[in-house]
C-alpha cells in the first residue's frame, strides 16, 4: 500500500514540500519551550524593572526589542512570559488528557449507566464554552492561574474522553483483546498494557492541538486581566499593555507578543495535525 | 456508420512503465451488443470510459476513439458535454455509489438533460423512462436510500436513456447486485437495447454472461485485445489461452465435474515494462517465442470474424474441457 | 417519527441541559470561600440595605434547592435580580446592551459564513497554488486569537490609517454598524479560517466519490457538479459546526468588545467579573448558554433537511 502511495505524483510532491514546514514548526516549539525553561538565564533584564523615563523606546543595543509603556524590557518579558504562557496550557492539557483518557476508557470498557452518564454530562459541558466556564469560575475565585486552568481542563475533558471512548470501542473488537481475556488477563491489565498504548498516539496528537487552543483561551483571559496576576509577565497581558502603546503610535511592544502567540499556536497546530495525519495513515 | 470505433488507441498514465492501453481496436455497430471481457485491471473500464472522454488525470492518448464518426479525444468541453448528454451514456457498476444519495431521483434523471427540455417536459420524459424500466413515476420524488439496489440500477438505466443515446456503455452493471436482480437487469438491458435501437457495449469480467447477452465479444488482457469473435464461436472454442482460462473459471451448468479452475498468477503490474506476450508468465502453452515476441491480433484460420493474439492459437481450445 | 415529535423531544432535551447549566451557574457561588452573602457583596460595605437586597434576591437563609428554584423562577419571569455594581435591574442592563452584541455577532456571522464557505470552495475546487494559499491563510487565521486580531486591526486601520473608529458603540444603527466593522472582522477571523478548512476538507472528500464522476459523465456542467453534488453534499458536515461557531462568537465578544470598548454584554461580562458583580455574571452566562443551545436546536432541526439519509430521531445512534 505504501508503495502505491509513494508513486502517486501529487502525494510525493506534497510530502517533500511539507516536511520542511513540519520541521520548522517542530523547531519553533522546541525554541519556545527552551526559552521558557531557561528564562531566568536568558532574560537580559528583570522583566518587571520599570523605567518610566525610557518608556516606549524603540530597539537599541540595551533593549534589543525595545521597551513597553512602563519602560520594561520587551525581550525579557517575552522570554519570561513564555513560562506562564506555556505552563497554563500544559496544565490544561495534562489534566484533561489524563482525566479524559481515564473516563473515556472506563466508559467504553464498562458501558451501561456509566457510559450514558458520561454522554449526558458531555452534552452539558459542551453547552459551556471553555472560556465562559473559566470566566464564571474566575468571577467566583478571583484572579490567578489555577482557577482558569482547572475550568478549561474541565471544558476540554469531554473532547478527549469522547475521542478515547470511540477509539477504545474500536480497539475492543480486535481479536487480540479477546485472546488476552481468554488467557485470564483482567480488563484493567489489558487496558493499561495494550489498549492505552495503542491509542496513545491519536490522543496525544489531539492533545497537542488542544494545547494551541488552551493557549489561545488562557492568553485571552489574561488579556482581560482575569488570568495571571497583574505583575506576572504573560503574552496575553503584554498584548493588553501594548494596546495603549499602539494607540500612542508605538506598535512594537504589542506586535511582538501578538506574533509570539500566533506563531506558537500555529506551530503547535501544525505539529499536532501532521502527527494526527501520520498516525491515521499508519493505521490504515 | 459505426457507432463506436476505437482505433490503435493507446493510453499512458504518469509514473507507469508501460501504457495502460496498448493499441486497442474495437468497434460497435449500430444496434449491436458487444461485450468487453477481462479481469479487473485489464483496462476494460478505461476503454469504455474513454468513449465518453472520461480520462484519468494526467493521461496521454494516441489513436482515435470515434463515436458516430466524431473523435472524442479531440473534443472541446462543449462538444464533450453534448456527447455525454445525448449521443452516449454510461451505466455504472454500483448504483449506490453512482447516484448522489442526497438528491431526489427525479433530479438525477433530469439533470443530465442540462436544460435541453423545459422542466415539465423533462419530468415527463423521466416518468416515461422510469416506465420503460418498469418503475412507477412516484420514484421521481424518492431518495436513493429508499430503493433497493436492483431498483436503483433500473433508475440508472432510465437515466442513461434520458438523452435518447445511440450508444450505451454498461460498466459491470450487474456486479454489485444480488443474483436475482442481476438476471432482471440483464434481461431489461437486452429488451431495451432492442426497443430503443441503441448500440450497447457491455463490460464484464464474466465470460458466460458476455456470451449470453452479446453478438460479439472482445477479450482484453493487460491493455490489449487478445481475442475477438462472435460470441457463440468464441465460447465454443476459444483461440487464446487466456480466453480458455477465463472460460474454465466461469461456472457452466453443462460443464462436467463442476470444478472451477482459477487462473494462476497475477496480471502484469503497470510498473513493469513488458516483453513478449503479456500472458506468457501465466500461460500453459508458453514457449520461448512467447517470451520474446508479442503476438499480433490476427485472423484465425478461415473464420474471418475471429481474431486472436497468440502464437499458438491453433493449439488452443482443441482439447479443452 | 414525525417532525413535530422530533422537535418536541429535542426541545425537552435542550430544556434539561439548560436546567443543568443554570444549576452550575447558580451553584458556582457556593464554591467561593466564605459565605455566599459576603461573596456576593464582595467586600463592599455591608450596609443593611445591600444585605437585604442580596437576601431578597437569593433567600440565603433557605435550603439550597429552594434558593435555586426561587432564582430560576424569577428568571423565567424576566427578573435577573439587581446588579450590585450598577445598582439597577440586570434585565435593564441587558436590554440596553444586548442589541450591540447581537448586531456584532450577526455581522461576524455573515462574514464567517460567506468568506468561510467561499474560501473552502475555492481551495477545494481550484487546487494547486490557490489551495496552498488558502491553506496557509486559514492556518494562520486559526492560530490568531480574537483579541490579537482586535489589537492588530485597531492599530492598523483605526490608529495608523484612521479609516475606522478606534472604539465605542456609536449612536443609531448606521453609526453602530460603522463602529462594529473592525470588531466584527476580529471576531470572524478565527472562525472563518476554521469554517474554510472544514468546508474544504468536506468538499475534497465528496470530490473523490463516484457519483461526482458519474455526474460529469452525464454531461452536467462543472459548476453544477460542484454546486449540486460536491458543495451540496459537503453541507451536512459544514452544518455540524454551526453550534461551535455561534458559541465561539458569543464568548469571544468578551474579548473583542473589551478591546474596542463596545458597550455590549461581552464587555459587561468582563466588567462585572472584575468588579465581582455576580448577579450580572450569572445572567450573561445564562443568556450565552441559552442562545448557544437555541442555535444547536435549530442546527439539529435543519440537519434532516440537508441530509435525507438522517431519519428523524435516529440522530443519537450516529452521533
Amino acid at each position: 500500500m505504501t508503495v502505491t502511495l509513494l508513486h502517486r505524483p501529487g502525494l510525493a510532491r506534497i510530502r517533500t514540500a511539507r516536511a520542511p514546514l513540519q520541521l520548522l514548526c517542530l523547531g519553533f516549539v522546541a525554541l519556545v519551550v527552551l526559552a521558557a525553561l531557561l528564562a531566568p538565564w536568558l532574560a537580559p533584564e528583570d522583566p518587571n524593572a520599570v523605567d518610566l523615563g525610557n518608556a516606549l523606546a524603540g530597539p537599541s543595543a540595551e533593549h534589543l526589542l525595545g521597551v513597553d509603556a512602563s519602560g520594561r524590557d520587551t525581550l525579557s518579558r517575552l522570554v519570561t512570559g513564555a513560562r506562564t504562557s506555556l505552563l497554563g496550557p500544559l496544565g490544561v492539557v495534562a489534566f484533561s488528557t489524563l482525566a479524559g483518557v481515564a473516563i473515556g476508557v472506563t466508559a467504553a470498557w464498562r458501558g451501561g449507566w456509566l457510559d450514558s452518564v458520561l454522554s449526558r454530562s458531555t452534552e452539558l459541558v459542551f453547552a459551556f464554552p471553555g472560556m465562559l466556564l473559566a470566566i464564571l469560575i474566575v468571577s467566583v475565585y478571583g484572579e490567578g492561574l489555577l482557577a482558569p486552568v482547572i475550568a478549561l481542563a474541565i471544558a476540554y475533558l469531554p473532547y478527549v474522553s469522547r475521542l478515547t471512548r470511540s477509539l477504545v470501542l474500536a480497539e475492543r473488537t480486535r481479536p487480540y483483546v479477546e485472546a488476552y481475556q481468554v488467557q485470564g488477563h483482567s480488563g484493567l491489565q489489558i487496558c493499561l498494557r495494550h489498549v492505552i498504548p495503542g491509542i496513545a498516539p491519536v490522543v496525544l496528537a489531539q492533545s497537542t492541538i488542544n494545547f494551541g487552543y488552551a493557549l489561545i483561551d488562557l492568553a485571552g483571559l489574561s488579556f482581560l486581566g482575569l488570568g495571571v496576576p497583574a505583575l506576572t509577565p504573560d503574552w496575553g497581558r503584554m498584548v493588553f499593555d501594548g494596546q495603549s502603546a499602539i494607540q500612542h503610535g508605538y506598535p512594537l511592544s504589542a506586535i511582538l507578543p501578538c506574533a509570539a502567540i500566533v506563531l506558537t499556536v500555529v506551530a503547535f497546530n501544525v505539529v499536532g495535525e501532521r502527527w494526527a495525519d501520520q498516525v491515521a495513515r499508519r493505521d490504515r | 456508420m459505426t457507432t463506436l470505433a476505437i482505433q490503435a488507441y493507446r493510453l499512458h498514465l504518469p509514473n507507469t512503465a508501460r501504457p495502460v492501453l496498448a493499441g486497442v481496436d474495437l468497434t460497435v455497430e449500430a444496434r449491436e451488443t458487444v461485450a468487453l471481457v477481462g479481469e479487473s485491471g485489464s483496462g476494460k473500464s478505461l476503454t469504455s470510459r474513454s468513449a465518453l472522454g472520461l480520462l484519468p488525470t494526467g493521461a496521454g492518448t494516441e489513436g482515435t476513439v470515434r463515436v458516430n464518426g466524431d473523435d472524442v479525444l479531440t473534443m472541446t468541453g462543449d462538444q464533450l458535454r453534448a456527447l455525454r448528454t445525448g449521443t452516449a451514456a454510461m451505466i455504472f457498476q454500483d448504483p449506490r455509489a453512482a447516484i448522489n444519495p442526497l438528491r431526489r431521483l427525479g433530479d438525477f434523471l433530469t439533470e443530465g438533460l442540462n436544460g435541453r427540455l423545459a422542466a415539465g417536459a423533462a419530468t415527463e420524459r423521466a416518468a416515461e423512462m422510469l416506465d420503460a424500466v418498469g418503475l412507477p413515476a412516484s420514484v421521481l420524488g424518492r431518495y436513493p436510500g429508499q430503493l433497493s439496489g436492483g431498483m436503483l440500477q433500473r433508475v440508472m438505466i432510465a437515466g442513461a436513456l434520458m438523452g435518447d443515446p445511440a450508444l450505451i456503455l454498461a460498466d459491470e452493471p450487474t456486479t454489485a447486485l444480488d443474483v436475482s436482480s442481476q438476471a432482471e437487469v440483464v434481461a431489461l438491458l437486452d429488451d431495451l437495447q432492442e426497443r430503443f435501437g441503441t448500440a450497447l457495449l457491455f463490460v464484464t469480467h464474466d465470460l458466460g454472461l458476455a456470451a449470453a447477452i452479446s453478438d460479439r465479444v472482445y477479450v482484453m488482457y493487460a491493455g490489449r485485445i487478445v481475442e475477438t469473435g462472435p460470441a457463440e464461436a468464441l465460447f465454443n472454442r476459444p483461440r487464446h489461452p487466456y480466453t480458455a482460462a477465463l472460460l474454465a473459471s466461469t461456472p457452466r451448468p453443462d460443464a462436467p465435474g463442476g470444478r472451477l479452475a482459477a487462473i494462476e498468477g497475477r496480471p502484469p503490474s503497470l510498473r513493469e515494462a513488458l516483453t513478449g506476450c503479456p500472458f506468457a508468465p501465466r500461460c500453459p502453452l508458453a514457449t520461448f517465442l512467447c517470451t520474446q515476441q508479442e503476438p499480433a491480433l490476427l485472423a484465425v484460420e478461415a473464420e474471418s470474424a475471429r481474431r486472436a493474439a497468440c502464437h499458438h492459437s491453433d493449439r488452443t481450445g482443441a482439447n479443452d474441457g | 417519527m414525525s417532525f413535530l415529535r422530533f422537535a418536541a423531544r429535542r426541545l425537552a432535551e435542550m430544556a434539561a441541559t439548560l436546567v443543568g447549566a443554570s444549576f452550575v451557574i447558580f451553584g458556582a457561588m457556593y464554591l467561593a470561600p466564605g459565605s455566599p452573602a459576603s461573596f456576593l457583596l464582595a467586600g463592599r460595605s455591608a450596609s443593611p440595605e445591600a444585605l437585604a437586597a442580596v437576601n431578597a434576591q437569593y433567600h440565603l437563609d433557605e435550603p439550597f434547592l429552594l434558593q435555586y428554584l426561587r432564582w430560576a423562577g424569577q428568571i423565567l419571569h424576566g427578573d435577573f435580580g439587581r446588579s450590585i455594581t450598577y445598582r439597577t435591574d440586570v434585565s435593564r442592563l441587558l436590554a440596553d446592551r444586548l442589541p450591540a452584541t447581537l448586531l456584532l455577532v450577526a455581522m461576524a456571522l455573515v462574514l464567517v459564513v460567506t468568506l468561510g464557505l467561499l474560501l473552502g470552495w475555492i481551495g477545494a475546487v481550484r487546487g494547486g497554488r490557490t489551495d496552498a494559499t488558502v491553506l496557509v491563510g486559514t492556518t494562520v487565521a486559526v492560530g490568531t486569537p480574537a483579541f490579537v486580531a482586535a489589537v492588530l486591526l485597531q492599530g492598523l486601520f483605526a490608529v495608523r490609517l484612521g479609516w475606522f473608529p478606534t472604539g465605542g458603540t456609536g449612536e443609531g444603527f448606521g453609526s453602530m454598524v460603522w463602529h462594529l466593522v473592525l470588531p466584527a472582522v476580529a471576531l470572524a477571523l478565527y472562525l472563518t479560517g476554521m469554517l474554510a478548512r472544514v468546508t474544504r476538507a468536506a468538499m475534497l472528500d465528496v470530490l473523490g466519490q463516484e457519483h461526482v464522476t458519474v455526474a460529469r459523465s452525464r454531461g452536467v456542467t462543472e459548476y453544477q457538479v460542484i454546486r449540486r453534488h460536491v458543495f451540496r453534499n459537503a453541507l451536512g458536515t459544514v452544518l455540524t459546526t454551526g453550534g461551535l461557531i455561534v458559541s465561539t462568537l458569543l464568548v469571544c465578544t468578551v474579548l473583542v468588545e473589551t478591546a474596542f470598548s463596545v458597550g455590549g454584554i461581552g464587555q459587561l461580562l468582563e466588567l462585572s467579573t472584575t468588579t465581582k458583580d455576580f448577579p450580572t455574571v450569572q445572567a450573561i452566562s445564562l443568556i450565552m448558554v441559552g442562545l448557544f443551545m437555541a442555535v444547536n436546536l435549530i442546527v439539529d432541526l435543519l440537519h434532516p433537511l440537508v441530509d435525507p439519509r438522517i431519519t428523524l430521531g435516529a440522530r443519537k445512534a450516529t452521533g
